[in-house]
């Protein structure tokens, strides 16, 4: 069940040579910290709460933005808790929406509890059976390589599932103003602030 | 009673129009019917169907990051399962006009509506909300208005609630 990828690793690949039209949302935890690690940007609204709602959050942008490409980015805690999104995501079917989710099976966060996709639940078999056209499971280099050059080119809502392991990488802590955040993110997409 | 169904959807719904609210998440809810089918037969609307109420509060977080306002509509039942999630629109000082059909309150039935429909207006005011009631239906629209105002110009989570006394017993056996 457990991934051989690191988690940092998968992050800069993923972002490598991003663009200026790739809006990011990661949960809150560590792919928030892993998307500060892979070099700020006003083009990331991260999350230091609202668990459960990034997947969201990146369905209302993406139907405020639909020239611009996002990417959810979370961990398989966070999704668990508004997998209901996923559902309505897929009814509403945004071509400019990548849902992709860090998957190490454990909540690393509060100690390394097991989460339901360590225990076998499979988040890919949920996001298919809610109309995500493509889902990729990523398990390796090629894989991720793959995810990267779709997420330049995104044209149809995906979801992919990366395996990473269980790792406690040192922390990169971004901005934590929600205001400020907020702004500059507005500002980047040239937004009265 | 009316014979004829209440207007004050339809004015709801022109105030959504003149703010320019270009998404409107809601969880089915009879008291909002007639308001949810003008928004879906809107090609200027998008209209989001939820599984949970607190899912539109994100998707009111994401239209705004994104440039765009959007409103949430739901019954008193939901204000409960959008608590954490307001949080967000607290600490990033986000918009979202949100109408909450109350029950609970009127000639209720269903005694399971009243523990959440009893404390929706204090709850909304701990999470930071400002709270307008409208009990006749024709102060629907001006309250709608200035709510709306108040969210969008104050970046603000503004609630509106209707009264059940505006939509009206539920008939449960027919």
């Amino acid at each position: 069940m457990t991934g051989t990828l690191e988690r940092r690793a998968a992050m800069a690949t993923l972002l490598e040579g991003r663009d200026d039209d790739l809006l990011v949302v990661p949960g809150l935890g560590s792919t928030t910290y892993d998307l500060a690690a892979a070099g700020d940007n006003d083009r990331n609204f991260y999350l230091w709460g609202a668990m459960g709602g990034a997947a969201m959050i990146g369905l209302g942008l993406a139907l405020a933005q639909p020239d611009r490409r996002v990417a959810v980015i979370t961990g398989d805690g966070e999704m668990l808790m508004g997998m209901g999104a996923l559902a309505t995501i897929g009814i509403q079917q945004p071509r400019n929406l990548a849902v992709i989710v860090f998957d190490n099976g454990v909540y690393g966060e509060t100690g390394g509890q097991p989460s339901h996709t360590g225990g076998g639940v499979d988040m890919g078999a949920v996001a298919r059976g809610c109309r995500f056209g493509t889902c990729l499971e990523v398990t390796d280099e090629a894989g991720l390589a793959d995810l990267a050059g779709r997420l330049k080119t995104l044209q149809s809502l995906l979801f992919a599932r990366v395996a990473i392991y269980p790792e406690e990488p040192p922390r990169v802590l971004p901005e934590k103003e929600g205001a400020v955040l907020k702004r500059r993110f507005r500002a980047a997409l040239g937004l009265t602030p | 009673m009316n014979a004829s169904p209440p207007d004050w959807p339809d004015r709801l719904f022109d105030v959504l129009k003149r703010a320019d609210i270009r998404q409107v998440g809601y969880v089915p809810d009879a008291g909002h019917a007639r308001l949810i089918a003008r928004c879906r037969a809107d090609a200027g609307i998008r209209d989001v169907s939820l599984t949970t109420e607190e899912e539109g509060v994100a998707l009111a977080a994401g239209a705004w990051l994104g440039g765009q306002r959007a409103a949430l509509l739901m019954q008193s039942s939901g204000v409960g399962n959008c608590v954490n999630m307001l949080s967000l629109m607290r600490s990033c000082r986000l918009p979202m006009v949100t109408f909450i059909t109350m029950r609970g309150e009127w000639e209720e039935f269903n005694p399971w509506q009243v523990p959440m429909g009893s404390i929706v207006e204090p709850v909304m005011k701990l999470c930071d909300a400002d709270v307008l009631r409208a009990t006749k239906p024709e102060d629907v629209e001006g309250l709608a208005e200035r709510a709306v105002q108040q969210a969008f110009g104050e970046e603000r989570v503004v609630a509106v609630l209707l009264s059940q006394q505006l939509i009206g017993k539920k008939v449960w056996v027919k």
